[in-house]
C-alpha cells in the first residue's frame, strides 16, 4: 500500500532546476534508497517532503489524501519525520532531553519519569544499545547519536521516516547498526526513504532505489533486480563512467 | 532490589548504588571535567580560612550577617547573568541597569512623591522593557549581544546621570518600607528555623514522592536511607547557619529573598519546558530550532530576566544604601555579577550552570570584597584581586571544558 507518493515535483532556485518532474512512490514496511551523484537532487527532494522548501509545482499524496507541506511542523504533523544528516542533537543534554525536546511531557512540572519510561520503549522498540539514558549525547558513539535521533523521529508515531546519509560518518560496526535499525523501522511497518552514497548500504537494505541524475528520475529498480554497476551506470548517466573504467583497470 | 529495573539492564552499566557509589561518581564526574561546586566549595574554604588567619573578626556572626546583606542585590543581578550565560550570549549592561533602575525609583518616590509600589513597579518594567530592547535588536539585526549591551551600558548609565539631576544623589528616607526591608527587616528566631526545617522536610518529601513514582514505572530509585541522610544534612547545615548568624542580628529579609528568587528560578530552568529550551538554545541553537522551540522567543525571554533581575538588585542596593547616587550601579557592579556567575560554574560557552551557581558565587565574590575591606585594604586593590579571581574561574571554565570535550562530557 502506497502510504506517500510524488508527482511532477519541480522546484527552481533561481535560473537553476534543482528537480523536473520528480516521481517518487513509498509503501508502507518498504525501504526506498535515494541515489545519485552530488547536486542529483537528493538534499533538495529531502527539503522538500520535511517541509523546509515548499515545491513549485507537482502534488504530493499521503495516505491517499493530496497535502501541502509548507512548514517542518506541517511535516511532523502529517506523520513525515526527517532524521538529517548532522543529526541535530544537543550535546550537552540527556538521551531523555534530547528525545523529548521541544515535545516534553507536562510543560510547566516536567514528567521525567514518564519521559525515561518512553524513552526506554522506543530504544527498546529499536533493539539499541545504549547503556544508560542519563548520560549526555557527548558521550555517545556516533552509531549510538543516530540511534537517539532516529528514535526522536520516532516520538511523533510516523508513517514515513526519511533519513538522510545516515550511515555517512560511521564505522563498521556502527554502520551495521544502523542498517539493523532501518531493518527494523521496515518491519514496525514504517515507509523508509533512505538517502545513501553508499551502494554496500543500499543493496543490504532497500527494497527499491530511485536513482536521481541532475535532478531528474533516471529510473528506479527492485534492488534484488539490479547489479550495482546499473545502479552507478543510471547515476553517472554512461555505462563507460569512471567508476567502470576504475573497475576495468582493477581486473587486468 | 530484587528484579532489574528498566534502565539498568543493560549489562555494561556498572552497578553505584548507596554512599560509594555517589562518591564514586562524583570523583569521575570530576576527573572527566565535569566539576559542578567543587571549584566553588574549595575556593570558599581557602578565601575564608586566608582572611580568618588575617583577620579573626572575618568569620564572626556579624561580618557574615552584612556579608548575606551585602550579597542580595549583586547576587540577584548574577542570577541574571546566569540566565543570559546558559544561551551562550552575555549582557555587560547589568550594572547601568540596575544603577538606572535605582535612580528611576528615587526619582518617583522621593522626588516625584509617588507610592513606593508604584516606583518599584516602574523601575522593574523598566528593566523588563529594556530587556525585550535587547532581544528585538539581537533577534532581528543579528548583532552581537555583548556589542549591543556595550552600547547599553553607555546609555543607560548617561540616562541615569540624567535622570538624577543636577544633584547627583537622592537620599531615600530611612523611615520607608523599602529602607527598612533591606537594612533593619530580619526574620525571627523561630520562624528561621522553621524555614530550615520545610526546606529539609520538602527535601525529602519530593524526594520520596520521586523515588516512588520511579519504583512504580519499574525505574532504578533513591534508597529511602539515602534520602533520609540527604534531607537531615541539609537540615543540620541551615540550622547552623541560622543559629550562627542568629548569634548577632540574624537571617535578613533581604538574604531570604534572594534565596527565594534563586530557588524560583532553579525550579523555571530545571523542572519547566522553558528551562529546558534555554539549555537546548545554549547546547545547539540549530538542534533547538528544528526540535520546533522557538529559538526566538528564548532569547528575548532570557535577555527580558536579566534586565528585570538587574532592575530588582538595583532597587535592592538603593534600599541598601538608602539613597541613589551618580555611582549606583557603576564600578565593579557589572564585573562582580558576571564573576559571582561564572565563579558559580555556569559556562561562557553557555549550556552548562544552575540557578543556585548565582548564589554560590556571589557568597565568594562578596567573601573578598569583605575579607580586603576589614585588612583596610583600599578598592584598588580589590579590583586586582576580583579580576584575578574571574580570571582564575574563567581559566577553570575552559579547562575543564577542554577535558570535558577529551572524556566524552562536552
Amino acid at each position: 500500500m502506497t502510504v506517500l507518493s510524488l508527482r511532477g515535483i519541480n522546484k527552481t532556485f533561481g535560473a537553476v532546476a534543482a528537480l523536473t518532474d520528480i516521481e517518487l512512490d513509498v509503501a508502507a514496511g518498504q525501504v526506498v534508497a535515494v541515489v545519485g551523484d552530488n547536486g542529483a537532487g537528493k538534499s533538495t527532494l529531502v527539503k522538500i517532503l520535511s517541509g523546509v522548501h515548499p515545491p513549485d509545482s507537482g502534488t504530493i499524496t499521503f495516505e491517499g489524501r493530496q497535502v501541502e507541506i509548507p512548514t517542518p511542523a506541517a511535516a511532523h504533523k502529517l506523520g513525515i519525520a526527517t532524521v538529517f544528516q548532522d543529526l541535530a542533537l544537543c550535546e550537552n543534554l540527556d538521551v531523555i532531553q534530547n528525545l523529548f525536546l521541544g515535545q516534553e511531557i507536562r510543560p510547566l512540572r516536567l514528567n521525567d519519569v514518564a519521559m525515561e519510561t518512553r524513552s526506554w520503549e522506543l530504544l527498546r522498540q529499536l533493539s539499541a544499545k545504549i547503556p544508560s539514558v542519563r548520560v549526555p549525547v557527548a558521550a555517545l558513539s556516533g552509531g549510538q547519536r543516530q540511534t537517539v535521533a532516529i528514535a526522536r523521529s520516532l516520538l511523533g508515531d510516523p508513517k514515513v521516516i526519511i533519513l538522510d546519509e545516515p550511515t555517512a560518518a560511521l564505522g563498521v560496526a556502527q554502520t551495521a547498526e544502523v542498517l539493523n535499525l532501518v531493518e527494523r523501522l521496515r518491519e514496525n511497518g514504517l515507509g523508509v526513504i533512505m538517502i545513501s552514497h553508499n551502494m554496500a548500504d543500499v543493496k543490504a537494505v532497500a527494497d527499491t532505489v530511485a536513482v536521481l541524475r541532475l535532478g531528474r528520475n533516471n529510473g528506479v529498480f527492485a534492488v534484488d533486480q539490479v547489479s550495482t554497476e546499473d545502479i552507478i551506470a543510471a547515476i553517472t548517466g554512461a555505462t563507460d563512467n569512471v567508476v567502470s573504467r576504475r573497475n576495468q583497470r582493477g581486473q587486468q | 532490589m530484587s528484579a532489574v529495573t528498566t534502565d539498568r539492564q543493560d549489562e555494561r552499566l556498572q552497578s553505584r548504588d548507596g554512599w560509594r557509589g555517589a562518591i564514586t561518581d562524583v570523583v569521575e564526574r570530576a576527573r572527566g571535567g565535569d566539576l559542578g561546586v567543587i571549584p566553588v566549595v574549595v575556593g570558599l574554604i581557602v578565601i575564608w580560612s586566608v582572611f580568618q588567619a588575617l583577620n579573626p573578626i572575618f568569620l564572626s556572626s556579624a561580618n557574615l550577617v552584612n556579608l548575606t546583606l551585602e550579597s542580595a542585590a549583586v547576587g540577584v543581578i548574577a542570577l541574571g547573568i546566569v540566565c543570559v550565560l546558559l544561551v551562550g550570549q552575555i549582557d555587560l549592561s547589568v550594572g547601568s541597569v540596575s544603577g538606572l533602575s535605582g535612580a528611576v525609583l528615587a526619582v518617583l518616590f522621593v522626588g516625584q512623591g509617588l507610592p513606593v509600589w508604584v516606583a518599584i513597579l516602574a523601575s522593574v518594567l523598566m528593566g523588563a522593557v529594556i530587556g525585550w530592547l535587547y532581544g528585538q535588536l539581537f533577534n532581528r539585526f543579528g548583532v552581537p549581544s555583548f556589542v549591543i549591551t556595550l552600547a547599553g551600558l553607555l546609555a543607560f548609565l548617561g540616562l541615569q546621570l540624567y535622570v538624577l539631576g543636577t544633584k547627583g544623589s537622592i537620599n531615600l528616607p530611612f523611615d520607608s518600607a523599602l529602607v527598612n526591608f533591606a537594612q533593619l527587616d530580619f526574620v525571627p528566631a523561630p520562624l528561621s528555623y522553621a524555614f530550615a526545617v520545610i526546606a529539609s522536610a520538602w527535601l525529602f518529601l519530593s524526594g520520596y514522592l520521586h523515588a516512588q513514582a520511579r519504583r512504580k514505572a519499574g525505574l532504578s530509585a533513591k534508597g529511602l536511607s539515602t534520602l533520609v541522610v540527604r534531607s537531615v544534612a541539609l537540615l543540620a547545615v541551615l540550622a547552623f547557619v541560622v543559629w550562627y548568624l542568629g548569634q548577632t542580628r540574624g537571617v535578613g529579609w533581604m538574604f531570604v529573598f534572594f534565596v527565594a528568587l534563586v530557588l524560583i528560578m532553579h525550579y523555571l530552568l530545571s523542572r519547566t519546558k522553558w528551562g529546558r529550551s534555554v539549555y537546548a538554545v545554549g547546547g545547539n541553537v540549530e538542534a533547538a530550532r528544528r526540535a520546533g522551540i522557538d529559538v526566538k522567543a528564548v532569547f528575548t525571554s532570557v535577555f527580558v530576566l536579566c534586565s528585570t533581575f538587574a532592575a530588582v538588585g538595583g532597587i535592592m542596593a538603593a534600599a541598601r544604601l538608602a539613597a541613589a547616587n551618580q555611582s549606583s550601579g557603576a564600578g565593579d557592579v557589572n564585573l562582580n555579577a558576571i564573576a559571582a556567575a561564572v565563579i558559580g560554574g555556569t559556562s561562557l560557552f553557555g549550556g552548562r550552570g544552575t540557578a543556585f551557581g548565582a548564589l554560590l558565587g556571589i557568597i565568594v565574590i562578596q567573601s573578598i570584597s569583605s575579607g580586603l575591606t576589614l585588612l583596610n585594604l583600599d578598592s584598588s586593590i580589590r579590583f586586582v584581586v576580583t579580576g584575578a579571581v574571574l580570571l582564575l574561574a574563567v581559566v577553570v571554565d575552559s579547562v575543564s571544558r577542554r577535558s570535558r570535550t577529551s572524556h566524552g562530557r562536552a
